[in-house]
């Protein structure tokens, strides 16, 4: 099978910063590519380069066998891209939307109209398409700016964490209509900060940090490395950590665990969840007080910190997307919390 | 895919053509949807007039002695120059900060029509604001003394004059950081530039070193042109000043955006 986007040594750097330091992908004609990195790692860039919005300072990228460096133009016709943030027009309606865009990607008057309708209706905006964009939801909008960009039925689509901020059920849709698109065959290029959506979309993914890539398989093979599920255990005295990791070790027979040293114990073990009640009892005996007890699935930060022995960078700077994630929180948690413990990360 | 894209190539300027009117449609709903701002573009105009006939006028010498015939003419370009300044300063800025732009960037969409669009339909608020002048105009006493063609040919120097400044605005609108900044930044430099001119008060009654400057200012050009034409006078040299200006101004500014406009992209 031909590559669809072969980007080899790009470098780019803005001022002193270096956004991509020798970043080299290729994602297979038809397959799913999902860039996985925290915050500020450089996956815009490398979208925005891709996409042919920005030139990198080094490097070569070719998307469908075409030098899109060299023959930028040659390429749009070609891609679809959603970027991080919505990108519509606010005081157009939905359909005035997809209609200046279907337009602007050469279609006729009536295809741009007819495709206009059809990507509305198959994205569950018929009944917005003539309300202005300004009064979507978060989650219309973005589904809005998904049929934007698959209005000429690009062969090679690039979603720039698609799903960041959204609430599940937008989540949700985003990820159907992502799941038909590979059906039909589109080329997908994917970045997320969440390993679960990495997972559940993309048959390969590239961890990236500080843009370049440190780490690359199937989604499984990345979780494999990380080594099953996280319980988490946030003790009522800090006190019992001493009884409460003897606990532990006797019921996971020496999983990894770690304290905090402020009554926070992480146990990484397989089958996390069937450990719970054993681990409870255990407690008890003890004599161990448990404020709450948590089971996740390993995110992100977690394959972060095995792979390179430090915590993702946290999210910093861009006060955006934090407002965002303060929205709607990360969906890797899937947490059978017994005390309930509101936290993002 | 079932649907590939015919693309541009020998039938590239219908495309241009089509994509300056998508640009341009989009523009003029903007416009539409924006009552407030399109009143305030109503309103200023209306109170310049009312605030020099009224409130200065009374004060200000001018040759032949109507306050309001000198005034209009000077308002209409003074209007129309914060017109198109303003709105495509603040337009163009507005969509630089927005995904749009770089929608339209990853797009196989003209850059130059982008443009082009845009400034286009920024005549059309133009077009209203000069009515609403005219309009004005009449109920304050100023009488359109001149013959049809040449009053015709007054106006349109004046649209064209305007149109040329709306791609200076866009290079405004793409330098600075955004809306707000355009709002402000892009605007205030008309202030000394359309008053240090013949808008207001002949240029004679201005100090010697200054007068050197408000006697070839374009503004001073296209007022005096106006004015001649408006009245039944001939404008001699400055008909063509104004037009060598506004020429001048589009080939400078109007390549220059669009270049820069390219190099905001790949
Ligand atoms: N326009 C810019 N000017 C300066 N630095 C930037 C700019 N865009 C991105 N960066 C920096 O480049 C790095 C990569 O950013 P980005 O590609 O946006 O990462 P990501 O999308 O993975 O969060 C970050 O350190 C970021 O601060
Ligand atoms: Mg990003």
């Amino acid at each position: 099978m031909a590559d669809a986007i072969v980007v080899d040594a790009l470098r780019k750097d803005y001022g002193d910063v270096r956004a991509l330091d020798g970043l080299s992908l290729t994602v297979a004609e038809g397959s799913v590519l999902g860039l996985l990195g925290p915050n500020g790692a450089g996956k815009t860039t490398a979208v925005r380069i891709l996409a042919t919005l920005l030139r990198p300072d080094a490097g070569t990228v070719e998307v469908c066998g075409i030098d899109a460096l060299r023959s930028p133009q040659r390429v749009r016709p070609l891609i679809g891209l959603t970027g991080q943030y919505a990108a519509v027009d606010e005081k157009l309606t939905g359909f005035e939307n997809l209609r200046m865009l279907g337009r602007l990607f050469r279609l006729g008057r009536t295809q741009a109209r007819q495709r206009a309708d059809e990507l509305l209706e198959g994205f569950g905006l018929a009944e917005a398409a003539g309300r202005p964009v300004r009064t979507y939801s978060g989650g219309m909008r973005r589904r809005l700016d998904l049929a934007a960009s698959l209005i000429a039925r690009p062969r090679v689509v690039f979603l720039d964490e698609p799903t960041t901020g959204l609430d599940p059920r937008s989540r949700a849709a985003i990820w159907r209509i992502t799941e038909d698109l590979v059906a039909e065959g589109t080329t997908v290029l994917l970045t997320t900060q969440y390993l679960e959506e990495a997972d559940r979309l993309a048959e390969a993914v590239a961890v990236i940090d500080q843009g370049r890539v440190i780490a690359r398989g199937t989604p499984d093979e990345l979780k494999n490395r990380v080594g099953g599920e996280r319980v988490e255990i946030g003790l009522t005295d800090p006190g019992d950590a001493e009884r409460a990791q003897r606990a532990v070790r006797a019921v996971t027979a020496g999983a990894p665990c770690s304290y905090d040293g402020e009554g926070r114990l992480v146990v990484q073990v397989a089958g996390g969840a069937s450990l719970m009640p054993e681990l409870m009892r255990e407690f008890d005996t003890a004599g161990v007080a448990v404020a709450d007890l948590a089971v996740r699935r390993p995110t992100l930060d977690d394959v972060f910190l095995s792979l390179t022995g430090r915590p993702s960078p946290a999210p910093g700077q861009d006060t955006r997307k934090e407002q965002e994630e303060r929205e709607a929180p990360p969906p890797d948690r899937v947490a059978a919390a017994t005390g309930g413990r509101a936290d993002g990360r | 895919m079932s649907t590939t894209v015919e693309h541009a190539g020998a039938h590239g300027y219908r495309w241009w053509i089509s994509d300056a009117w998508e640009m341009a449609l989009r523009n003029l709903k903007h416009i539409q949807r924006t009552p407030d701002l399109l009143m305030y573009a109503l309103i200023q105009p209306v109170m310049f007039i009312v605030l020099f006939r009224y409130v200065l006028g009374g004060a200000i010498d001018v040759p032949g002695g109507d306050y309001s015939q000198f005034l209009l003419p000077g308002i209409f370009v003074q209007m129309v120059l914060f017109g198109s300044v303003a709105g495509t300063a603040v337009g163009v800025a507005d969509d630089m900060g927005r995904g749009i732009m770089d929608r339209f960037r990853s797009m196989p969409v003209s850059r130059s029509a982008v443009l082009v669009g845009r400034t286009l339909s920024e005549i059309a608020r133009n077009l209203v604001a000069v009515v609403v002048m005219i309009a004005a105009g009449l109920l304050v006493g100023f009488r359109f003394d001149g013959d049809p063609l040449p009053m015709t040919a007054a106006f349109a120097l004046l649209l064209a004059f305007g149109y040329a400044f709306s791609w200076l605005a866009a290079l405004i609108g793409m330098a600075v950081s955004g809306a707000e900044a355009a709002q402000a930044g892009g605007t205030v430099w008309l202030f000394p530039f359309t008053f240090i001119s013949s808008t207001f008060v002949p240029v004679s009654s201005m100090p010697g070193w200054l007068q050197a400057y408000a006697e070839h200012s374009p503004v001073t050009v296209l007022v005096d042109t106006l004015r001649a034409w408006f009245g039944g006078h001939d404008a001699g040299s400055s008909a063509w000043q104004s037009l060598a200006w506004t020429v001048g101004v589009l080939a400078v500014c109007a390549p220059a955006a669009v270049a820069r406009y390219r190099g905001k992209s790949a």
